[in-house]
């Protein structure tokens, strides 16, 4: 009963963390927003026929910016399905605006309403319309509504946040299974940049460079995912036989990971890849969620009953809380730790080739301490580097926690080498916490 | 006459640690250049004792005097400041240092800030002379022989000038000429008027090298005499002491088939080929002093350790085992000595404790059925009695008894055919003792076999059907019929 109740406070302890880092942010950022696109056509368009009644006579003014593209075609589109007569579109500059409005009153048409973005709306040439171009009737100008709402809460700003982390957070599962086990995997950072280059080298060398087919993209991540795995079961290999410390032989691997991706990109980016490759990386298919974090959220929700449910699970957390009392109660200690180190690798693999998508190209330098910030994340959400505890979704939660941080500082405009050092002192305080939570 | 006030004088300690009471008022005494041997079962108190006098830990009352002034010693550097100095069964020295420097560790000889090496070589060099021995003083200690080790310690001692020696079992690891190279050095350091205290199973090495005798028992004093006016027969019966008295639950055996047998088991030094044989229905109880190779042997029969040669059968069938988990699935369970290192995971709960070696049935395609897990637990916190406020109990936060019960329970629901208890009952309450005494004897009557392993004797005459006997590696006697057998028949076989 206590032990589940402190359990649960450990979880909900950093989860608290997290939503009162949040907060913080939102108020820091607390400021004024302008919608631009298809947000503020929403609103104007429904401005306008709030004032204008079910079938208004419009004129859109937008400038050639690509938001405000947005925001013509989505008026447009909106008019056309429920009536009102757009008269005209402007896209461009001033004087194209004047072009038109003499135009329109030339025809002596009447004009209820021109919808401006905020931009165009502080034209001078529609300061004085009266006067100007009487024949138009009285139009008004109706922009966008400026309403105040904190940066850091916009929901682009969160997804973005959520998109950042999300290779971050994917190879933190794996760490957290070897943490748990009381070891530490430091060549997931070199593993990512080795599956970045073996999956763009593999596209292009086989599967046709810019014209892969998506059999062939696939085949290519697949490969390059297992070829991961196999580094990871050499390590797992190197610590179960030879008794060899995690820390050293993953420190090794690191070496030799980030040496083979080098070797293997020969010091360049492999860029010759298809556009349709940054589907998984930049695409955002369900709920406008990026495909990356629809990935990671799946992954950590298997990962979780992994460690909860499974047998596996249960092992996992049993050699790392007393080894010896688990290989004496019949647990295959040495399978479960080769288990732990292969996942890693291939998580760390699969987060190669989520960050080869998401920027299109593989490089050498990608995943450059990765492994820092990985094992930063897995320490923040509360799982104890002497192995035997710890939880899925904590980990997620410090990931969550490092992304935040980070996000708040750079809409806040901290440089980023005093990011780093809050960054530091963030990571050190969670832990302090927690140690002070349960002292030992 | 009037005596001198003695060397050290330790009056009334009483020490107890969480549900075990260590030690009860002890009294020992000390004079100059006298050799005492400090004597009693295992669990009897010396090491206790010993420990309180190193400053390692801390009586709850009584006194210590050394030249018949009061000195507390709170810590081990008051204690080697007051002169004391504690060779403990396991060594005190860092591996990878020389002689030298684990001799001056801690008070390094220096000059303007830098270690004089050179003097503090020099001084080593005197001590080792001192002591009539040659020692590589450039080697790490790792490289020497124990007896080597062991005199390093004994240098270490002389160079904070220590007056009290204090030396756990020095002889278990060394041969017979090395300990009689000790004995030398010991009456040396006897002739420099220097006391020691010397702990010992080997109640041959007490009369060649001992003055006086002091017997432990329980916690307690039970005698005190010079060498001279005690016969081996009279030690060993200071040492055992206790009567039988109705503490064990009454048992009819009904022997069966042979279950397990094991022949010419060997692992190194520990087991050098050790064959016996259980049946079913029996309990057999491996006793000896600690060190024989009773604990050695049953891992390599549960394949805990790998074994060099031997073959193990179970009911007949030979088993090539090589992990626990292999044995396990054979059919056999080992309740290991030590619960908190080896038996438990202290960190989680009592539930998945329960669970780790039943995983394998209790779990259906890799998913752990828990509900099926909590009622067989449930089942068998309600048999055993275990007092947990819920199956989510931290395992480490129970006491003793009720820990061995959770360890019981695992292996229980296991339904192995061979049960090793190692130590089953150590640290435990009388109470429980008993609730564990009883479930024994239904394990046997529902057909299974028993290996007990206990250093106790009067468990061991009181439950087994039939005793072997371990010294050094070797089962050196078979008592076939344990209910006739005397607890001096067993300790003249253990010490032999």
């Amino acid at each position: 009963m206590r032990a589940s109740l402190t359990r649960l406070l450990t979880d909900h302890g950093m989860i608290l963390v997290l939503l009162l880092l949040c907060a913080f942010f939102s108020v820091v950022t607390y400021s004024e927003q302008s919608p631009i696109g298809e947000a503020a056509a929403r609103q104007v368009a429904a401005d306008i026929r709030q004032q204008f009644g079910q079938n208004p006579r419009v004129l859109i003014v937008a400038s050639d910016q690509p938001g405000d593209t947005a925001f013509a075609s989505g008026i447009a589109r909106d008019f056309a399905g429920s009536g009102g007569q757009i008269l005209a579109t402007v896209k461009g500059e001033p004087k194209d605006a004047r072009e038109t409005l003499q135009k329109l009153s030339a025809t002596g048409g009447r004009l209820d309403a021109i919808a401006c973005t905020q931009v165009t709306g502080a034209w001078l040439v529609f300061s004085d319309l009266k006067t100007d171009f009487p024949a138009l009737g009285q139009p008004r100008v109706i922009m966008p509504r400026s309403y105040r709402w904190p940066n850091f809460l916009k929901s682009e700003n969160l997804l973005n946040i959520a998109n950042q982390i999300a290779v971050i957070a994917i190879v933190a599962i794996g760490m957290t299974m070897v943490i748990i086990t009381g070891g530490i995997d430091l060549s997931v950072g070199s593993l990512l940049a080795l599956s970045a280059v073996l999956t763009a080298g593999f596209i292009r060398d086989f599967a046709g460079g810019v014209n892969a087919s998506f059999g062939g993209m696939l085949l290519a991540c697949l490969a390059a995912i297992a070829l991961c795995g196999i580094v990871g079961a050499f390590s797992g290999a190197m610590i179960t036989r030879f008794a060899i410390p995690p820390f050293i032989v993953t420190l090794a691997m690191m070496l030799v990971g980030s040496g083979l991706a080098y070797i293997l990109a020969k010091g360049q980016s492999i860029y010759q890849i298809p556009d349709s490759f940054v589907w998984l990386g930049r695409g955002a298919d369900l709920f406008s969620l990026p495909n990356a974090v629809v990935l990671m959220l799946v992954l950590y929700a298997l990962a979780h009953v992994l460690m909860s449910r499974m047998k596996l699970g249960r092992y996992l957390y049993a050699v790392g809380g007393n080894g010896e009392a688990a290989r004496l109660s019949g647990v295959p200690v040495k399978r479960v730790l080769m288990w732990a180190y292969i996942a890693s690798a291939l998580l760390a693999g699969l987060g190669g080739v989520i960050m080869a998508s998401q920027l299109k190209s593989g490089s050498a330098t990608y995943g450059n301490m990765y492994e820092l910030y990985v094992i930063a994340a897995v320490v923040v959400g509360g799982t104890s580097l002497s192995g035997g505890e710890g939880r899925m979704l904590g980990t997620l939660t410090g990931a969550f926690t490092i992304a935040v941080i980070q996000n708040g500082m750079n809409l806040t405009n901290v440089e980023s080498y005093t990011q780093k050092v809050v960054l530091g002192l963030v990571i050190l305080g969670a832990v302090l916490l927690d140690r002070i939570r349960h002292p030992r | 006459m009037t005596e001198t006030a003695p060397l050290l004088e330790m009056r009334g300690i009483v020490k107890s640690f969480p549900g075990v009471q260590a030690l009860r008022g002890v009294d020992l005494r000390l004079h100059c250049g006298e050799v005492l041997a400090l004597l009693g079962e295992n669990g009897a108190g010396k090491s206790t004792l010993i420990k309180v006098l190193g400053g390692a830990h801390r009586a709850e009352e009584g006194t210590i005097a050394i030249d018949g002034r009061e000195t507390p010693l709170a810590s081990p550097p008051e204690s080697s400041a007051a002169g004391v100095a504690v060779i403990y069964q396991e060594f005190n020295l860092v591996p990878g240092l020389t002689a030298v420097e684990n001799i001056f560790l801690g008070r390094e000889v220096t000059r303007a800030g830098f270690v004089a090496q050179r003097m503090e070589r020099d001084r080593a060099a005197a001590l080792f002379k001192r002591l009539g021995v040659e020692i590589d003083l450039d080697a790490p200690c790792r490289r020497l022989t124990t007896a080597q080790q062991q005199l390093v310690e004994i240098a270490k001692a002389l160079a904070f000038d220590a007056r009290i020696i204090v030396m756990d079992e020095p002889s278990a690891a060394l041969t017979s000429h090395e300990v009689a190279r000790l004995f030398e050095i010991i009456r040396d350091l006897r002739r420099q008027g220097i006391g020691i205290i010397y702990i010992s199973h080997r109640l041959d090495e007490v009369f060649t090298i001992a003055d006086r005798v002091t017997v432990l028992r329980d916690g307690r004093n039970v005698g005190e005499r010079p060498i001279a006016q005690i016969t081996r027969n009279e030690m060993i019966e200071m040492m055992v002491g206790r009567e039988l008295k109705d503490e064990f639950p009454a048992r009819t055996p009904t022997l069966g088939a042979p279950r397990l047998e094991v022949s010419g088991l060997r692992r190194g030094r520990a087991v050098r080929d050790v064959s016996f044989t259980v049946r079913r229905g029996e309990i057999l109880a491996l006793t000896g002093l600690v060190g024989a190779g009773r604990t050695e042997t049953v891992r390599l029969i549960f394949g805990a350790d790998p074994r060099e040669a031997g073959e193990i059968r179970l009911d007949g069938n030979v088993l090539a085992l090589r992990s626990p988990q292999e044995a396990i699935a054979a059919g056999i369970g080992l309740l290991t000595e030590d619960r908190k290192l080896q038996g438990l995971v202290l960190g989680h709960s009592v539930r998945e404790n329960f669970g780790l070696p039943n995983l394998t049935w209790l779990s259906r395609r890799g998913f752990v059925q828990l509900s099926q897990e909590r009622e067989h637990f449930g089942r068998y916190v309600d048999q055993l009695k275990i007092k947990v406020p819920s199956q989510e109990q931290r395992a480490g936060n129970l006491s003793g008894g009720n820990q061995q019960k959770v360890v019981l329970a695992k292996w229980l629901a296991r339904q192995c055919d061979v049960l090793i208890f190692d130590e089953p009952t150590r640290g435990i309450d009388v109470g429980a003792k008993y609730e564990i005494y009883l479930l024994m004897n239904e394990l046997v009557a529902a057909g299974k076999a028993i290996v007990m392993i206990s250093s106790e004797l009067p468990e061991v005459l009181g439950m087994a059907d039939r005793i072997l006997v371990m010294h050094e590696g070797r089962v050196t006697g078979e008592i076939a019929d344990a209910r006739r057998a005397t607890q001096e028949q067993v300790m003249q076989l253990a010490v032999a």
